[in-house]
């Protein structure tokens, strides 16, 4: 038994020696040590020695199970880190092979900018609303106190659809609308699509507006100022200087047209700002107390600011598009850009 | 308009004030400097020289050998010239090295001549130190200069100081500034205007133009003047002016006016212009011997009545249009032109000035309704006030008298429909002045401030009463007016930026719609999708090309009256030209896989009301691996994202695939449809890859979102997955075999189709669809044995309800 035990512990050894796989490893283990392999049979061959050499005998090949179950264990995670080793080798990428991934869309660079403007205002309180497209007479112009003979009403600047009613020509007549509607105070501001007769290099007959409106008491000036000088901040960066200069819109007084430092040079003055230091952004104004008698209010109980900006002049500061009509081109090698 | 400095300093004392600052004023009132030209930026390095002698040039026989005395730059200077009319003692202009001059103008070009530089050199072997200057080469001629376009040196004044900078001499030295004027500052759109503004800011003396003359009797006209039409013309002015000699203006008013680009033409006409620009009124002379009976009327043009202006050009009127006529016929276009017929000719000797205040709006009408334009239309569109009609009269009155061209008669008819006109008197306090602007002005500054822009003041405590000058015809007459003046004098840089301090808090934000069409949004934007802006008008072209019938709903158009063009005329009905226009570009620049989208208002015509307005989303897509399906997916995905069970049933459209097209439903709702689009279009639009596209009304959409996220418990046990495969006719849709599925067997959680195949062993006109089933147990754990009883009641009912046999 001895010997049939160091033979078969010879072999065993010269068979791990040279085993090269796990599944040839299971093969051995499964050869000597599975129910019905030579190590099991071994102990059943005791029942056919002499009683008294039983038990050492059963010791004997007990422990030579334990060596065997042991020595294969040891093989089999040499192996195993062996194999994995050469797993982890052969599945190395090359790394600058291309990304497989479906690629995203993008929002339109306009509603990028309403987006921002939006957020900046939602956190101040304002309300967002989406006004009509087509308007009449008295939105758009009468009840924003522009008279009977401005420019503006003229076929030549407006596109109308009947005497009375046209597309409108500013986001302006969300101002009436809101008043009209909303109990004050309040804060709005209306992005939309605005239409004006222009065509050529630096306009187009559709473009985006976003104008604001605060009601509340005791409004002044140095309040508009403020809230621009926030926006400012919060669409350039936090350095950005607000100046006013005075301007005129039929339905503010004072008007003041509002001019930001110039993101490119600072203030220095570069070719973006023509040298000046300053970049017009918008227009704005308190609101004129015509306007908010025509909506039924009481002027001296409440005052206004009013103000709007030109949606594709601010993308075309802050994403430096140079030209107006790419906004409307729909070419998605422009539109990638914008994520 | 243009501004020449040295007439502005006429008119307000600036010495010692610096351009910057005047240039800053301007701006802080409300004028912007746009551009300042300097009347002669190129000319530099010529002096006033006296030649003391000349001699003919030893090896020339044309030119001359001259020595020139330059005082402080140089008494003894040689200069060769080739010029012919030089003598000794006469006082030139003397270039000298390293002057700038304009090269001579080659035969009729009229590109501004080239910049030449003169160097000290030798002429045929004598030195010549510089070069005497005729006018071209200084950039003048006569209307600048009398004697400047004489062919040869030009000669300077007798008196000129030697050595002196001959611009400072010609007045070369001047600027003039390009100002933008705003909309609500008619009374500062001329340069008296200006001045006027100025002297308040800077707090400077103004010294308003000489408006005094005296009337000579002795000759009656017998002119008389009615206005038919007072609402168009509140105020006419028409004064008698006889002996008219016609001849040139003074120097000054010619240069003033060439600065201003405006021609010097005769003493009549350049007053005309001249208090145009000066005082901001339009005026008119007519040649009296051509205005019959003496007599002016101002009406409505008839129907149809003609008229050739000034410039030779024949207009049919109609009574939208004002004229001003004689007895006869009408002898000018009111505020924008002349009449041919009544113009002031070098044989004029009697004029009537016209001054009016004609209303702007009809002007502005008149004037683009006929195409024809004037400096004087132009201004009468920023609007004219009926004060400075009375003074810019005057004003005329006086220059005629000065150039001594004419006698200014006695004959003065003023129609003034609002002569007892007030202004708005003003009254409310400091308080609410500051109040406006959020700072404190001091009580003085603002009295001082308005005493300075002309208001009449009345202060009593707090309480102010403001009446505003007579040529302000913009205030409103509110406080906000006030706070608008002062604090332009003030200076916009005493405001600072303070947040809102009494402002009510209030809550902000999107409101539900909002927030859904921008997570709308975002779920395209994930799914590849580039959002497109797109013009919300265009042509029935558009229409045309989707092959819609004459009959079609999206016929019915909202049309813009005055469209930019056939390409822009009518309000978008539906949204899918605009988006197979963007697949078209990029298909046509070579953008191989390309899905874009847009939400936007259509726009539904309703008679003479507003139209309505109706959002609609509207998706196209096209490129590698894009199919009906990944176009289905894109609207699964958004049901899924926003709650949504949608439905497809077959549908038709004139520009879709026949086969590929369905009805979008939500529940009973018909959303909108979705398919391929027909090949004919896509070829049409120069597309060759299959075109998906898609449009549906979101505002409904948006009524149907349900974004309550609620939880639903999550079974502890695990799916069980089987696969079905079945042979089904050609003729029955994956729809109806799933309905089947689903309605056998109530575990059943998902019928997923993975395969179709045809051939081999499947008969003709059959198919072999195979699914993925999956059941989801409820209560407690499903075992393999529960699986084979629901394919065996799906299997059955199958069989029972559309006669299908499992493929063995």
């Amino acid at each position: 038994m001895k010997q049939k035990i160091q033979s078969m512990r010879e072999a065993i050894e010269a068979k791990l020696s040279s085993v090269a796989t796990t599944a040839e490893l299971r093969e051995i283990r499964s050869v000597y040590l599975s129910r019905t392999g030579e190590i099991p049979a071994l102990m059943k061959q005791l029942g056919s020695l002499p009683k008294e050499e039983r038990p050492e005998a059963g010791k004997y090949i007990n422990e030579f199970k334990n060596w065997a179950t042991e020595r294969i264990e040891e093989c089999e995670a040499t192996l195993a880190a062996k194999e994995l080793a050469e797993r982890y080798e052969r599945e190395a990428v090359d790394i600058t092979m291309p990304a497989e991934s479906r690629p995203m869309g993008a929002l339109h660079p306009v509603t990028l900018v309403r987006d921002e403007l939006v957020r900046i205002f939602s956190g101040m309180g304002f309300v967002v609303y989406d006004g009509r497209e087509i308007e009449d007479d008295y939105h758009n112009f009468t009840a924003l106190n522009q008279p009977e003979d401005h420019p503006a009403r003229d076929k030549q600047d407006t596109f109308y659809v009947t005497d009375d009613i046209l597309l409108r020509t500013h986001t302006s007549p969300g101002q009436i609308h809101m008043l009209e509607t909303t109990k004050p105070p309040f804060k709005a501001v209306m992005p939309g699509r605005v239409f004006r007769c222009d065509d050529d290099a630096t306009h187009a007959p559709m473009f985006h507006q976003l104008e604001g409106l605060v009601i509340d008491k005791g409004l002044s000036l140095c309040d508009l100022h403020g809230l621009l000088d926030t926006l400012a901040k919060a669409m350039f960066s936090s350095d950005t200087k607000t100046r006013f200069r005075p301007s005129y819109f039929p339905f503010t007084e004072p008007s003041v047209e509002v001019d930001v430092s110039c993101m490119e040079c600072g203030g220095k003055g570069c070719r973006l700002c023509k040298g000046t230091g300053w970049i017009e952004i918008l227009g704005g104004g308190v609101v004129n107390r015509r306007v908010i008698e025509n909506c039924g209010l009481d002027p001296d109980e409440w005052t206004g600011l009013a103000f709007g900006v030109g949606m594709e002049r601010i993308a075309m500061l802050k994403y430096g598009l140079n030209n107006i009509h790419l906004f409307y081109d729909g070419d998605v090698r422009i539109l990638s850009q914008f994520h | 308009m243009y501004l020449p400095l040295s007439w502005l300093r006429e008119l307000v004392e600036l010495d010692g004030i610096e351009l910057k600052t005047i240039e800053d004023g301007l701006f802080s009132c409300g004028l912007e400097v746009e551009e300042k030209a300097p009347v002669a930026p190129d000319i530099s390095g010529v002096y006033v020289g006296r030649v003391k002698s000349i001699e003919r040039h030893p090896d020339s026989d044309h030119m001359f050998v001259c020595i020139v005395d330059c005082g402080e730059r140089g008494s003894d200077i040689q200069i060769v010239t080739g010029a012919q009319n030089v003598h000794a003692g006469d006082i030139v202009p003397a270039a000298l090295d390293g002057a700038h001059v304009y090269g001579r103008r080659k035969g009729d070009d009229s590109r501004a001549p080239e910049v030449a530089t003169i160097k000290n050199g030798k002429l045929r072997g004598i030195a010549s130190n510089g070069m005497l200057c005729s006018g071209e080469e200084l950039g003048i001629d006569d209307n600048w200069y009398e004697g400047a376009s004489v062919n040869g040196i030009m000669m300077l004044p007798k008196d000129a100081p030697l050595g002196a900078d001959v611009k400072t001499v010609l007045g070369l030295d001047d600027e003039v500034w390009d100002i933008s004027v705003t909309a609500n500052l008619p009374h500062c759109q001329h340069v008296y205007g200006v001045a006027r503004e100025l002297a308040a800011l800077l707090d400077r003396p103004l010294h308003t133009p000489d408006l005094s003359y005296t009337p000579v009797s002795g000759r009656d006209a017998g002119i008389s003047i009615r206005v038919d039409a007072p609402d168009l013309c509140p105020r006419y002015i028409g004064h008698y002016v006889y002996d008219v000699e016609i001849k040139k203006s003074p120097e000054l008013i010619r240069r003033r006016l060439h600065m201003c680009g405006i021609n010097a033409i005769n003493t009549i006409v350049d007053i005309t212009n001249y208090v145009l620009v000066e005082m901001g009124q339009p005026m008119h002379a007519f040649d009296l011997n051509n205005v019959t009976d003496h007599s002016i009327i101002v009406r409505r043009a008839e129907q149809d009545e003609k008229i050739v202006t000034l410039d030779e050009r024949e207009f049919t009127l109609s009574p939208e249009n004002l004229v001003i006529c004689d007895a006869a016929r009408p002898v000018a276009l009111a505020g924008i032109m002349g009449g041919l017929n009544s113009e002031i000719t070098d044989n004029t000797t009697e004029v009537l000035f016209e001054a009016a205040k004609f209303v702007r709006g009809n002007i502005r009408r008149t004037s683009r309704s006929l195409g024809q334009s004037s400096d004087s239309s132009h201004r009468f569109e920023k609007g004219v006030d009926a004060y400075t009609t009375g003074i810019a009269m005057q004003r005329a009155l006086h220059l005629i008298e000065e150039f001594g061209c004419g006698k200014v008669g006695e004959a003065h008819i003023d129609v003034y429909a609002e002569a007892d006109r007030k202004q708005p008197c003003i009254a409310t306090t400091f308080r609410a002045i500051n109040d406006v602007l959020g700072i404190e002005v001091p009580t003085e500054t603002i009295t001082a401030i308005l005493s300075r822009m002309n208001y009449t003041l009345n202060i009593d405590g707090d309480s102010i009463t403001a009446t505003p000058p007579a040529y302000r015809e913009d205030i409103e007459g509110s406080a906000a007016d006030l706070a608008e003046d002062v604090i332009k004098m003030y200076g916009y840089d005493h405001i600072f930026p303070r947040f809102m301090v009494n402002a009510s808090i209030t809550a902000g934000g999107h409101n539900r719609v909002q927030m859904n069409t921008a997570a709308f949004k975002n779920c395209l934007c994930a799914q590849g999708f580039f959002e497109t802006i797109n013009y919300s008008f265009y042509s029935t072209v558009e229409l045309d090309l989707l092959r819609l019938a004459e009959d079609a709903p999206e016929r019915d158009a909202v049309r813009i009256l005055n469209p930019l063009s056939e390409k822009y005329a009518i309000m978008r009905t539906t949204l899918v030209p605009s988006l197979l226009n963007v697949l078209s570009t990029n298909s046509k620049r070579g953008n191989e896989n390309v899905r874009v989208y847009e939400i936007a208002n259509i726009f539904m015509p309703q008679g003479n009301s507003l139209p309505i307005e109706k959002k609609r989303f509207c998706f196209a897509l096209y490129g590698k691996g894009e199919s009906f399906f990944t176009a289905k997916g894109v609207l699964e995905e958004l049901a899924s994202k926003f709650g949504l069970s949608l439905s497809y049933e077959r549908t038709t459209r004139p520009f879709l695939h026949p086969g590929a097209t369905a009805a979008v439903k939500c529940g009973k709702t018909e959303v909108g449809f979705f398919g391929q689009l027909s090949y004919e279009i896509a070829g049409d639009l120069d597309i060759a890859q299959s075109v998906f596209v898609g449009e549906l009304d979101f505002d409904a959409l948006l009524d149907l979102f349900s974004t309550k996220l609620t939880y639903a418990p999550v079974s502890p046990y695990r799916d069980i997955h089987r696969d079905l495969a079945v042979v089904a006719p050609e003729s029955m849709t994956c729809g109806e075999i799933e309905a089947v599925v689903r309605s056998a067997c109530k575990s059943v959680s998902e019928v997923r189709l993975f395969d179709i195949y045809r051939g081999g062993q499947v008969p003709e006109g059959h198919k072999s669809m195979a699914f993925a089933l999956t059941f989801t147990p409820e209560d407690k754990e499903l075992m393999p044995e529960d699986a084979d009883k629901f394919m065996a009641k799906i299997l059955k009912s199958l069989e029972y309800r559309l006669g299908l046999k499992i493929r063995s």
